[in-house]
């Protein structure tokens, strides 16, 4: 299948004394047209790093991002972003939070059908009878969903997700997942997600790379999710080869985990106190 | 590297951070970086005190008044020494006095011991004489002995004097505002109670209480001036001071107490204090932090309100020592009431941070747990 | 007789317009030495049960009884480990122990105090951290300490609240294991509350869940019969933690798929209609 999305090479390194330290290198991946693939690894693998180069939030130190055979370089309308906070603006309802971004990619439409734009994305995340409410009237789980609203309004090629359910409690997540889960059967978006939770990962992706542990964090492994779409929740936990797909992933989670305690351990001990009044 | 670890800490306990820099450089850590930081954080202030010097100074020449031109930096400076050079004569002028006094009692003394020495030999009318002489030069020798050196207040003795009322003042603020912050902090219905009285006197400029306060205290502070422990300028100004920095510390009081985190009071609950601990163990601690914030608030208030409070009282203190010189205007006025206006300026600051220094040993620090 | 029960509890705050009723008709009985774990959604009001069982708000109707007789407010007696940790932070870890101790355990000598403080210190691994102060610890070493305290007070009852939630997941793992370690030792009985399933399953005989609030009340149980010790890696292979892990997770899923009825489908189906929106934007503008 050819790349729909390719990340090549993907470099990125910050100064550090004589020299430099690279968080990611060289990270290369090909990602299909309608294909959601997950990143995961630890916290602080490097993994959201890779994130925001495709995002075009941090410029990469070297390789490069091509998005349906254009190189991109900075932050645009065809890659909708979702983060671990929403993010909203308190001051404005969940559908003008909306509307920020679609009155400016969708400058061309009518007021009228801007505003549909807006509505129909929310009602696709379920919250099609909180238009009006403000963010602060919301559980976290409901503004999550309006930032997922957001980043679909603006009809993106690619959607990129950075733990966007990291903040939420276990069954919340899960009630999003199946959310997440419905909108992409729906409309085969082609989505990258970062997670660090094995579970979700399975659920959603139809490819999982696991990453090497930063500085220099790279690919360890690629693995394919053999299950069906659309999927439903019970079935995909019934597949036969489910727990095995689970432990492999566990296990190579516990390898880079333990690989990484015994690089810090060292430097643990060395800096007790860092708390500054 | 323990000197300047220990250096570095007691530079953030008092909170004069910025030096921090200078002493990593003496250590040579990262030079690079901590001269920048020194460029920052010292270099800047430093370059922002000579823009205001330097425009003072262009300034003053040019600004005529009724006490001569604007006196220019150097003047001030000058004459802040010559105030501290009058402080120390007049130190030395006294012990003179008094080296002369002890001398003239000497003096006496030895006179009448040497006529006590010849008085067996009279007997008499004579001798009744020769007694009263010695009498006489003993009382003179006592009271050589017994005079004191008066001489008007010097400046740094004016600076005590106002350390010392504002001191007696926020003292008597405290003793007054940490209880009833505890109450009011701990009971709804005693803060209710309290809260429109607090909100009506919490405006009140000093300047307002001070004729009240002077009434009232020449009304029940009758005690005899001889016998009278303190004057009564310095009640006075103590008092308004008191009641003016009364509220910065109830309120913070109140807040930090009835603030303590509802996990802690749970954690109480379950243990089952009772009144006493949970108030000790509890909500004490918890509220340290914000008492001190309000203690440190008060004490500027106070500091602030001492000057006018001692301009109208006459307290002997700083705040008399501007009005006198504004008074009895001569060439000096203005750069002595410079002089003062700096002083003021440095002790408040000083006050301040003695007051962070304290917090920061006395409470956890902020910490969240 | 059960050890611990709760009887038709109600809460509801609020009033008037606004009154929400949190919890209806709750009830459970749980015996002695057995390790409960009742998983719910946040917002579902799992946190207010716990301060119910705790006697830290009092429901509405209902009854709490503890060996049959009912409770009334807090008491040492019911142990309770909060998510936040409730450390007091101006003392030192072994302090913050102590302070439960010495209230509790008022009629010991100092001798017999103090060594209880060290041995419930040593049980959670914090010996060599007792002098510090909670803000020089990690989130893990502090709900350490928090567990210590609960442990050290000998409570009839163990409540913990969400106690791992704010940990990440590796702390977390690390004290899970040292819990289930405690808890063979010590054979407490516990109730805890969590919205992780593998969580409930690793530490519990018994998992209830909790429905979705408002009117949130316990759904049946689920049996754990998995033995112990139970490894994280040997439990994934095991058939049967297989099937309690996809029975739960499709109880608690089917509890939202319900909940989400209640949402806007029809809505949705509405604006289908509506065209889709264009499907290229290749202009990268600043967004």
């Amino acid at each position: 299948m050819p790349a729909y999305l390719e990340l090549f090479k993907l470099t990125k390194a910050y100064p550090s004394g004589a020299g430099s330290v690279a968080v990611v290198k060289s990270f290369s991946l090909d990602i299909a047209r309608g294909e959601f693939v997950c990143l995961i690894g630890h916290s602080g693998c490097g993994k959201s790093t890779v994130l925001s180069m495709v995002a075009g939030l941090t410029p990469p130190t070297h390789g490069g991002v091509v998005l349906d055979d254009r190189e991109v370089d900075r932050p645009g309308a065809d890659r909708g972003v979702v983060f671990q906070a929403p993010c909203l603006l308190p001051w404005l309802t969940a559908l003008e939070n909306v509307l920020l971004g679609v009155r400016k990619v969708h400058a061309g439409k009518s007021a009228a059908e801007q505003r549909r734009i807006g509505e129909r994305a929310l009602a696709l995340v379920g919250l099609g009878d909180a238009l009006s409410k403000r963010p602060r009237e919301l559980s976290q789980g409901m503004q999550q969903r309006v930032g997922i609203a957001r980043a679909l309004a603006l009809a993106p090629k690619v959607l990129l997700l950075d733990e966007p359910f990291g903040m939420l409690d276990a069954l919340t997540r899960m009630e999003l997942q199946d959310i997440l889960l419905e909108l992409l059967d729906r409309d085969r978006k082609t989505a990258l997600m970062v997670t660090h939770d094995v579970d979700e990962a399975l659920f959603l992706a139809d490819r999982i790379v696991m990453m090497t542990n930063g500085p220099d964090a790279g690919v360890r492994a690629v693995v394919p999710v053999p299950f069906e779409r659309p999927r439903i929740r019970a079935d995909v936990l019934e597949h036969p080869r489910y727990y095995e797909l689970r432990e492999q992933l566990l296990t190579l989670l516990e390898e880079e985990e333990h690989k990484r305690a015994l690089e810090r351990a060292p430097a643990r001990m060395e800096a007790p106190q860092t708390v500054s009044p | 590297m323990a000197l300047k670890e220990t250096t570095v800490r007691v530079l953030h306990r008092t909170g004069l951070q910025v030096f921090e820099p200078l002493v990593r450089l003496a250590a040579l850590e990262e030079p690079k970086q901590q001269l920048s930081r020194i460029a920052i954080h010292l270099g800047m202030p430093l370059l922002a005190m000579l823009g205001f010097l330097l425009l003072w100074s262009l300034a003053a020449a040019r600004i005529e008044t009724a006490y001569g031109t604007l006196p220019t930096p150097g003047q001030v400076w000058d004459e802040g020494g010559s105030l501290v050079e009058a402080h120390f004569e007049t130190r030395r002028a006294e012990e003179a006095f008094y080296v002369d006094q002890q001398e003239q009692a000497a003096l006496y003394l030895a006179e009448a011991a040497a006529l006590r020495a010849g008085l067996d030999r009279t007997a008499g009318r004579e001798r009744v004489k020769l007694e009263k002489q010695i009498g006489r030069l003993e009382d003179r020798a006592e009271r050589a002995g017994a005079k004191r050196f008066t001489a008007t207040p010097t400046y740094l003795e004016q600076i005590v004097t106002s350390l010392k009322t504002v001191f007696t003042g926020f003292v008597l603020a405290s003793l007054v505002a940490v209880p009833l912050g505890i109450l009011c902090g701990m009971s709804p219905a005693f803060m209710s109670a309290l809260n429109p009285l607090i909100q009506i006197f919490k405006p009140v400029s000093p300047l307002a209480w001070l004729p009240i306060v002077t009434i009232l205290v020449g009304a029940l502070y009758t005690t005899e001036p001889q016998e009278a422990w303190f004057e009564k300028s310095f009640i006075t100004s103590a008092i308004t001071v008191a009641l003016c920095s009364l509220w910065p510390a109830l309120v913070n009081t109140a807040q930090g107490v009835s603030n303590v985190d509802r996990d802690h009071v749970n954690v109480s609950r379950v243990l089952q204090l009772t009144w006493f601990e949970h108030v000790r163990l509890i909500v004490l601690p918890s509220a340290l932090p914000l008492i001190f914030t309000g203690l440190r608030i008060s004490l500027g208030v106070g500091w602030m309100v001492l000057i006018a409070a001692e301009m109208l009282a006459q307290n002997p203190g700083l705040g008399k020592f501007i009005w006198d010189m504004f008074q009895n205007g001569s060439s000096q006025t203005l750069a002595r009431i410079m002089v003062a206006v700096f002083t003021i300026g440095l002790i408040g600051f000083a006050l301040d941070r003695g007051m962070v220094a304290l917090q920061r040993c006395v409470t956890f620090e902020g910490a969240a747990a | 007789m059960a050890f611990f029960e709760l009887k038709g509890i109600r809460k509801a705050f609020g009033s008037g317009n606004r009154r929400a009723e949190v919890l209806r008709d709750v009830d459970l009985a749980i015996e002695e030495g057995e390790f409960v774990a009742v998983v719910g959604f946040s917002g579902s009001g799992k946190s207010t049960l716990l301060s119910i069982m705790a006697g830290l708000i009092e429901p509405d109707g209902g009854e709490v009884l503890l060996r049959g007789r009912k409770v009334r407010g807090p008491g040492p007696e019911r142990g309770v480990v909060f998510q936040q940790y409730a450390l007091l932070p101006w003392l030192s870890v072994r302090e913050n122990v102590a302070l439960a101790v010495d209230k509790v355990f008022r009629h010991w000598t100092r001798a017999r105090r103090r060594e209880h403080v060290e041995e419930h210190l040593r049980l959670v691994n914090l010996s060599e951290a007792a002098h510090k102060k909670p803000r020089e610890l990690s989130g893990g070493m502090r709900q350490r300490v928090a567990l210590a305290r609960g442990l050290a007070m000998d409570p009839e009852i163990l409540l913990l609240d969400e106690p791992f939630g704010a940990l990440d997941a590796l702390t977390r793992a690390t004290l899970q294991t040292e819990v289930a370690r405690i808890w063979q030792e010590r054979r407490k009985t516990v109730v805890l509350i969590t919205n992780d399933v593998d969580e409930g399953i690793l530490l519990a005989d018994r998992i209830v869940p909790l429905t979705p609030g408002p009117q949130a009340t316990l759904a049946d149980a689920f049996e754990v019969n998995l033995a112990r010790p139970r490894g994280r890696r040997e439990l994934n292979r095991l058939p049967e933690f297989q099937r309690i892990r996809n029975e739960v997770t499709c109880c608690l899923n089917a509890m939202v798929r319900t909940r989400g009825a209640r949402l806007p489908e029809a809505d949705a189906e509405r604006t289908a209609a509506v065209p889709e929106p264009g499907p290229v934007c290749s202009v990268a503008s600043g967004i």
